[in-house]
């Protein structure tokens, strides 16, 4: 990777930082994940994934499908630096003239399928996946799960069942930031050991730093071979990534700031130095 | 040509259509060698069965997906839900042995919520035919609708030459009684059309409604049969809760209209499980058990 796309790639990872830290008002977002899978969406529009504003309706396109919904300002924000959403609409969060709300649905242009319910859009996109391959397309159909997300019945039943259909254009990212909810995961349901857990199902797993562009280029590069099965990218993130403030902390899941505390976040978006937050988090599930 | 060839034939000719099931094979054993790819088989996981269709349907496909009608409505519902309803995504469910279909299989596989649950979700459409015929006449235009259709799989020999002119939301009127009349949908059409006959031969002047939809239901027809009947018998083998009989007492508040009803269902209990004759004998479902409590509930009138 070039230094200037590396530079390219974080600059619009910053400003999908602000836009996310700029919804967390106002009524809030889940901001603690939306910032921990913000560097993977960014990497995937830019990088990875064939999506376009052009393109939106042709069948021949990539797909992409946001599993764990709730991280959707960091989607919001990549549509927006990516063309795909007007950035006037950011600013309708939460607003009854717009439908930007806390989950992804398909009145936002670039979203291909709503989520919000756990464990539904891997088997979506499957059914997506299944249809690309009939159709003789070489299009990739790239699903986003959080870690939590893993607790769903329906995520491993899905996962069983990828294989045997042979759905080798399908490639699942699981945003690892090791928090659910309100706790740690391996404090609540232990996923570990993971990786080995996907291979025993019979996927193709394959480890990244979900922060580094880098070491994502290196690893999606890989994925341009041909594994002959379903592949799944563990990507090693943090919860609230970009904020020390909020950083891995078990009761920053959703957030409603103040404007004032936005305004400081958004100074520790730039300097790194922790800001004071009073604001008692809200724990919505 | 039975339900399994219409499919490989609608396959053939509409490039749309792809078979799908759960592992319950019954009704489309020999497909898969006849249709390749465009067959898929889930295992037993009704799960990614339905979010699997709903990505396909997402992509203009019109996936047909079969799994039994309890695990299908039940397991795989919040999937019917959100993933096939709040997309209105045209995906046809087919629900192998409801209601007392199910026989010897007890309580688990007895499906008398599917109608219930299934019209409470938006654009969802449920088709539930009499038998075989009905299923064949009316089965082409439930699968090629652009809505979400819940099918409620029956297979049974027929007992009367359906009428082929279907409509959604349209019954089909069998015989219109001055006395009493039926209505009913699925499996216990024949029982109810030998029991308006048993009623005839009793010189009660007797009638019978094939119901087909229940959503979009026929309230034309529902308005009028319960204005023009002393009795109105709603049969059905579904709960109490949520099937025809809520759907009729619906109709009639909504449009400030009283009768005299007999709802006959199962209150707050499951069936018998046995073969389906012993069951109807058991939970009093027989032609002439039917024609008594219809009798007696006249005499109460």
């Amino acid at each position: 990777m070039t230094i200037d796309k590396l530079n390219e790639l974080k600059e619009t990872a910053f400003k999908v930082r602000e836009h996310i830290i700029k919804m967390s008002t106002d009524g809030g977002c889940f901001i603690g994940a939306s910032l921990s899978c913000a560097d993977i969406i960014v990497y995937l529009y830019k990088c990875f994934l064939n999506i376009g504003k052009d393109n939106l309706s042709n069948p021949q396109r990539d797909y992409f499908f946001l599993s764990k919904g709730h991280d959707v300002p960091a989607l919001y924000g990549t549509l927006a630096e990516s063309g795909l959403l007007e950035k006037s609409r950011l600013n309708n969060h939460l607003n009854t003239k717009d439908f930007l709300y806390w989950h992804p649905n398909t009145n936002i242009p670039g979203v291909e399928f709503h989520s919000g319910s756990l464990g539904h859009l891997l088997s979506v996109a499957m059914g997506t996946a299944y249809d690309c391959l009939l159709c003789g397309q070489n299009n990739k159909v790239v699903v986003l799960l959080g870690d939590g997300e893993l607790n769903e019945g329906s995520v491993w039943e899905a996962l069983l069942v990828a294989p045997s259909l042979e759905l080798n254009n399908l490639v699942v990212i699981v945003d690892r930031n090791k928090f659910q909810a309100n706790i740690e995961t391996e404090k609540l349901i232990k996923l570990e050991p993971l990786a080995e857990k996907f291979l025993l199902f019979g996927w193709k797993v394959l480890t990244t730093d979900g922060h580094s562009f880098i070491d994502m280029e290196k690893i999606f590069t890989d994925l341009k071979e041909d594994y002959n099965m379903p592949v799944i990218v563990i990507a090693d993130t943090l919860r609230g990534k970009g904020l020390p403030s909020i950083e891995s902390r078990a009761d920053r899941w959703f957030c409603n700031f103040t404007n004032e505390e936005v305004y400081n976040l958004l100074e520790e978006l730039r300097t790194q130095e922790k800001t004071i937050l009073t604001s008692e988090t809200l724990m919505v599930r | 040509m039975n339900y399994e060839t219409l499919l490989e034939n609608l396959v053939t000719k509409d490039e749309r259509f792809i078979i799908m099931t759960a592992e319950n094979r019954a009704a489309i054993r020999n497909l898969p060698s006849k249709i390749g790819k465009r067959f898929i088989d889930t295992g037993i996981t009704e799960m990614t069965l339905v979010g699997m269709a709903a990505g396909l349907a997402n992509r203009g496909r019109i996936p047909v997906a079969h799994a039994l009608a309890t695990f299908l409505t039940m397991r795989a519902f919040e999937f019917i839900r959100t993933d096939v309803g709040i997309a209105n995504l045209p995906v046809k469910l087919v629900g192998g042995v409801p209601g007392l279909l199910s026989e010897a299989n007890g309580p688990t596989h007895q499906a008398l919520e599917d109608i219930s649950i299934m019209r409470g979700i938006p654009n969802m459409k449920i088709f539930c035919p009499a038998d075989e015929d009905d299923l064949m006449l009316c089965i082409e235009k439930i699968l090629t609708s652009s809505s979400p259709y819940y099918i409620r799989y029956n297979n049974r020999k027929p007992c009367y030459s359906h009428s082929a002119d279907f409509s959604e939301g349209k019954a089909e009127i069998i015989m219109t009684g001055r006395n009493v009349n039926i209505l009913t949908y699925g499996y216990l059409f024949t029982e109810a059309f030998e029991t308006i006959r048993l009623l005839k031969w009793k010189g009660i002047d007797a009638g019978l409604v094939n119901m087909r939809t229940l959503k979009p239901v026929d309230e034309e027809t529902i308005i009028s049969t319960v204005k023009n009947s002393r009795l109105t018998v709603i049969l059905e083998d579904h709960f109490l809760t949520g099937g025809l009989f809520s759907i009729v007492s619906e109709v009639l508040t909504c449009n400030k209209i009283k009768g005299n009803i007999l709802p006959i269902a199962f209150k707050e209990k499951w069936f018998k499980p046995s073969l389906i004759k012993d069951a109807l004998e058991y939970e009093e479902l027989t032609p002439l058990n039917l024609t008594k409590r219809i009798i007696k509930k006249l005499e109460e009138l």
